[in-house]
């Protein structure tokens, strides 16, 4: 049961960083990709209708995080207080971008409003990758079941290392430069014209810069976290979703190459999925490896709730899952299609 | 350095009190809007159509600001209060996960379809994501609640021998009695914010003489509405809520009324201001046995006061707990005689001339979000000294490696960002409210349609 959860919950998040990630991909890439008003406008209304419902997978994946391992929700957002309160207030100003922008029409507001999307965007793309970054390295938990960590200290990673240190942004400049890569994908199957050529060439250039970091990301995640190869080697389900990975890449690679964004993006939302998929199948059952002392670990049997509980929570998330892919798929659907606003040429 | 409790119980509370304002609109006005469409669709009516157009703007700029501030609600239970997630995550997490899996779901979707999609879609539609809107913000409205309700009457839970709480009974713990009034009172107050805004926006209309036909509407529907909703909120539910209250936490309704000594025949205060060293309430003004009948429904019942109980047990804050109680009861109270009067206006056809009572309707918007908030403030002041009654008390629910200072910061960085949040709605609901319905932007092309564009 416990590990039936784990699975969920590290497969919402995963969902969270596939769908959200797009949208702020698209937030990266906003002021670079989209010059005039028009198509500025292009690029909110491609995310418009669809990027609320992505970030409640985060709200989601959270609460069954704070159902089904109580303990390390309470340890982990306590943990990384400050951090977290300062990714809420970004979260709220890019939110506030993307619904105020259209409601002045004026230069001015516009402008301000655009670059806050533009840098809200970018700064949550490297904090997430950065938070994973914490979670593949571990925290400072202690003898307390709990850590306080500073935001940066030495910056090498270690027993004294802060949120950010090389490693932790090393992941983050890597998240960054594939939520774009995958952002830009997004926009080039929504758009057309400029902005169209335009996402597709940076989607290029992220991705190359993506899998030119990958190695590097690679070696220091071993670095950190020695013990993740060896458990990898020894479960069948790592191998598997390794598998998917290099099909879903393979798909990526010849999008990006053909200029298929519609094959390109599958192909790089397969990637970040089963990337994700595969670092936390390695890392079961831990869910905060302790940089104090591996026994010190929380692990999820220690943080889970009782058995029942979990068992309820199956049942309905049985019937919820299922409605929100739904719903999904009924937006996309609903709006499929390029979109284009007044004041764009029809190519 | 006042310690860190108090500031994470002010950081709570007012990141919750603010982002509320947000909801209590959006969760009442959902169903004014369906009333609307729904008229509309029925009749073809133009003008329903281009109200409803009108509200969902302001529903709009209200729905964005509830989504924003209410992330961070989610955060703050694990951020500011580790200890009781640690013990309580394991019941109260299944409401709040559910809350995003059935309801947040649901209405991020048909918010879009709703915004974005009324020309590209069709009339039917657009009824039926409103529809889908109301239903999604009402079944939020009650997880929500239903994990209040268990930090107000715990039930369906066991307690392990570490302390920590797990689920028991998932129906008794979904459907807790405290649960079932408290969101019937709660959903009828935002019921009665929206109602008081939509008549209040009406009547101002009216007293400029704008938009003729939209503010008799607007009035007509607030109105109406808002009277119906008003009573509601007294009888049953406020009634039934406060017979809850006395059964299930008696020390509560004791300072809420000021009833500092246990007595048959108890009065009901009017006005007076509690003095709790003394233990007597100043220039008191009450009717004698109206307590013991509201509780009990005789006026010779005895009602427990709050020498009944030992003074760790009293609430922690009997002063604001008692005000905020009687600035709710009693706005509501004057909710329906103002309500009241209007509706005979309304009947006799001369509300939109009636200008003192227009201007009252005008001025009075502000009121109802008041009301809910010293509402909520009622059950939050009453609850204490415990966060999970009679379980845990909230002394012991922080985060213990967070320190005052770190929360006293971030309180001050949301408050900064808030005021700066506040003006931008104003200035953006004020500019909808200006233009009025149609108007500059209301006629094609609209303004979501721009940003959601046509089909290739």
């Amino acid at each position: 049961m416990e590990a039936l959860w784990f699975g969920i919950v590290a497969g919402m998040l995963a969902v969270y960083v596939v769908l959200d990630g797009f949208d702020f991909g698209a937030g990266v890439l906003h002021l670079l990709v989209a010059r005039t008003d028009a198509e500025r406008r292009t690029v909110l209304a491609a995310i418009g209708p669809l990027w609320d419902g992505n970030e409640v997978w985060l709200i989601a994946g959270g609460g069954a995080l704070f159902m089904a391992f109580p303990v390390a929700y309470a340890a982990g957002f306590s943990g990384f207080y400050m951090p977290l309160m300062m990714l809420l207030w970004v979260l709220i100003l890019r939110g506030l971008s993307i619904e105020l922008r259209s409601h002045v029409q004026d230069p001015l507001w516009a402008g301000f409003w655009d670059a806050t999307f533009a840098l809200g965007s970018t700064l949550i793309a490297i904090v997430l990758g950065a938070a994973l970054g914490n979670v593949l390295r571990g925290v400072p938990l202690d003898r307390t079941g709990n850590f306080h960590i500073p935001l940066w200290d030495s910056f090498w990673p270690g027993r004294d290392a802060g949120v950010l240190d090389a490693y932790t942004v090393l992941v983050g400049v890597f998240t960054l430069l594939a939520l774009a890569g995958h952002g830009g994908l997004y926009l080039a199957v929504k758009t057309e014209g400029a902005v169209h050529a335009r996402s597709l060439r940076a989607a290029r250039l992220s991705w190359i810069g993506a899998a030119a970091l990958f190695p590097l990301v690679t070696w220091a995640t071993v670095q950190v976290a020695p013990e993740l190869p060896a458990a990898a080697a020894h479960r069948p389900l790592v191998w598997l979703v390794t598998l998917l990975l290099v099909a879903a890449a393979a798909a990526l690679v010849v999008g990006l190459l053909r200029g298929r964004p519609g094959l390109g993006f599958v192909g790089s939302a397969g990637t970040l999925f089963t990337l994700l998929g595969a670092g936390a199948a390695a890392r079961w059952p831990v869910l905060l490896r302790s940089t104090v002392d591996p026994t010190l670990s929380l692990d999820a049997f220690r943080a889970a709730t009782a058995d029942h509980g979990l068992r309820v929570a199956l049942a309905w998330t049985a019937i919820g899952l299922p409605l929100a892919c739904g719903y999904f798929v009924f937006i996309a659907r609903m709006f499929r299609g390029k979109v284009r606003v007044e004041g764009t040429p029809r190519a | 350095m006042i310690d860190a409790l108090f500031w994470h119980r002010l950081h709570f509370g007012f990141t919750v009190t603010y982002h509320y304002l947000f909801p209590q609109l959006t969760m009442g006005l959902a169903l004014l809007i369906v009333i609307l469409k729904w008229r509309a669709f029925r009749t073809g009516s133009a003008i329903h159509d281009e109200a409803a157009r009108f509200w969902a703007r302001i529903f709009g700029i209200n729905f964005a600001l509830g989504v924003v501030t209410g992330i961070p609600m989610e955060f703050q239970f694990g951020t500011n209060w580790s200890r009781f997630s640690h013990v309580a995550g394991g019941v109260i997490g299944q409401t709040l996960a559910m809350e995003g899996m059935f309801a947040f779901f649901l209405e991020s979707t048909f918010l879009g379809l709703f915004l974005y999609g009324e020309k590209r879609f069709g009339p039917r539609l657009h009824l039926a994501s409103a529809v889908a809107l109301w239903a999604g913000s009402w079944l939020s409205g009650w997880f929500i609640i239903a994990t209040n309700a268990f930090m107000q009457n715990p039930v369906g839970y066991a307690v392990a021998d570490d302390g920590r709480l797990h689920l028991a009974g998932f129906w008794a713990f979904v459907f807790n009695p405290w649960g079932i009034w408290q969101y019937l009172h709660n959903m009828t107050a935002s019921v009665v914010t929206a109602s008081f805004v939509m008549a209040g926006v009406g009547a101002f209309w009216a007293l400029s003489g704008r938009h003729r036909e939209h503010a008799a509407l607007a009035l007509r529907t607030g109105v109406i509405a808002g009277l119906v909703a008003s009573c509601l909120m007294i009888f049953p539910t406020g009634d039934r809520h406060g017979k809850l209250l006395a059964e299930k936490q008696p020390v509560t309704l004791a300072a809420m009324e000021g009833l500092f000594e246990s007595k048959p025949g108890a009065e009901l205060a009017i006005l007076g201001q509690p003095d709790v060293e003394r233990r007597r309430l100043e220039n008191p003004l009450v009717v004698p046995g109206m307590l013991s009948f509201l509780v009990y429904g005789s006026f010779g019942s005895t009602v427990v006061g709050l020498d009944a109980f030992p003074r760790d047990r009293w609430p922690d804050n009997i002063e604001l707990l008692y005000y905020a109680y009687h600035v709710m009861a009693g706005l509501g109270t004057l909710f329906i005689a103002l309500l009241a009067l209007s509706a005979i206006q309304l009947r006799r056809g001369r509300l939109a001339e009636t200008r003192p009572l227009l201007w009252a309707l005008m001025l009075a918007i502000p009121f109802p979000y008041i009301a809910t908030t010293a509402g909520w403030m009622t059950a939050e002041l009453g609850r204490q000294p415990w966060l999970i009654y009679g379980l845990m008390r909230t002394s012991e629910g922080t985060s213990p490696q967070v320190s005052a200072g770190n929360t006293l910061f971030t309180l001050l960085g949301f408050a900064g960002l808030y005021l700066v949040m506040g003006v931008l709605f104003l200035y953006l609901v004020g500019r909808e409210i200006a233009q009025g319905p149609g108007g500059a932007h209301g006629a094609a092309p609209s303004r979501h349609s721009a940003i959601a564009g046509e089909a290739a």
